[in-house]
């Protein structure tokens, strides 16, 4: 859904805004960084704008601290309605080491909803790029969750077709001695 | 004078390359020792729950559903990529791989989950896993077979409920 939503509404350019609500400005100097000629993000038409209302994508980072949810909320708010939410770094992801302290509330998704997760600590310039480039159809992602299972629990000792029932207990019936 | 620095200017300008990289296109190579995400190797993983135990943003968790089955579960996304999980795992079991461009869609992307299969103390009913194969070739039966009395003893009741879904993040959340 938000990738239709992206490849339709946002296929031209990108105007970001970039919200910092209690990050300690690592994420900030890598979302810059990606605008330096180095990785040059205006190839993609991504722009830097200074006001949420001129915004199509709200770049959150630092977790939601209680002093500044109040003002995420109201800049998320002010964005014109299709409107994105990338989540960069591991503090907006998931609210960052602090994440129990006394004045983190979380991550941004429990005042806004977020469409898109970097996650990091910092994310690389690069990591950035990618999810935008994921957002705009660019490229496939990567990450996929990993599952490792058990072949078959439990894992029988003896074959079970030999088993015979008696009464409350089952009995083997080649038993050996070990 | 102002004409020699403007062509001196136009001189610097020609010479001078191109740095932009067209990035998802090709890359640039990473650092030697950069840390990527955690990547969890189960069949080395013995669940001792020392990663659980050290994460500094607590992104490892550990819980056994029955006598059997101990789940490891790893979140990541407040994980750092500290590496420590990687450093005092005793079976070298998590590597810190370089794969960075985890930009996801859903937040449940990110997750790996290990069902360990343990066996059982006999005397204090915990789980322990034998250090390698061949050990786990010679124990003499899981909990639920009794080999004096050549008897199958059924296993514990308590099950897995169904399959969990991958992307739940209560357990995270609250």
């Amino acid at each position: 859904m938000w990738k239709n939503l992206c490849q339709k509404m946002f296929g031209r350019s990108l105007w970001v805004y970039h919200a910092n609500s209690g990050g300690c400005n690592g994420c900030d100097i890598e979302v810059l960084n990606s605008l330096t000629p180095y990785y040059d993000v205006e190839r993609f038409g991504i722009k830097l704008v200074g006001s949420p209302r001129h915004a199509d994508v709200m770049l959150c980072q630092g977790p939601a601290m209680r002093s500044t949810a109040q003002a995420l909320k109201r800049a998320y708010d002010a964005m014109p309605a299709p409107k994105l939410v990338f989540a960069i770094g591991s503090c907006a992801c998931g609210g960052g080491v602090w994440f129990d302290s006394y004045s983190v509330i979380g991550p941004v998704e429990k005042i806004i909803p977020v469409s898109y997760y970097v996650p990091g600590c910092p994310p690389r310039p690069e990591a950035i790029i990618y999810g935008v480039a994921v957002a705009l159809g660019l490229v496939d992602k990567k990450t996929a969750p990993v599952q490792c299972k058990e072949p078959e629990l439990p894992i029988p000792r003896y074959h079970p077709g030999e088993l015979r029932g008696q009464g409350e207990l089952v009995v083997y019936e080649k038993a050996e001695k070990v | 004078m102002s004409i020699l620095s403007k062509l001196e200017e136009t001189l610097v300008c020609l010479k001078a390359g191109r740095v932009t990289l067209s990035y998802p296109a090709e890359a640039k190579p990473l650092p030697e020792k950069f840390r990527g995400r955690p990547i969890f190797d189960a069949s080395k993983c013995t669940g001792c729950a020392g990663c659980a135990n050290n994460c500094p943003a607590r992104e490892i968790l550990v819980y056994d559903v029955c006598q059997e089955i101990r789940i490891l579960k790893y979140i990541g996304l407040r994980c750092t990529y500290c590496g420590r999980c990687a450093d005092l795992c005793p079976e070298k079991a998590i590597t810190m791989s370089q794969e960075f461009e985890n930009g996801t869609d859903k937040i449940g992307d990110i997750q790996q989950r290990l069902e360990l299969f343990m066996s059982t103390c006999q005397r204090c009913g915990r789980c322990f896993k034998e250090p390698s194969v061949l050990e786990q070739l010679k124990m003499k039966g899981y909990r639920f077979d009794d080999l004096q009395n050549e008897r199958w003893i059924f296993r514990s009741q308590a099950r897995l409920e169904g399959d969990a879904v991958v992307d739940d993040v209560k357990i995270e959340l609250d």
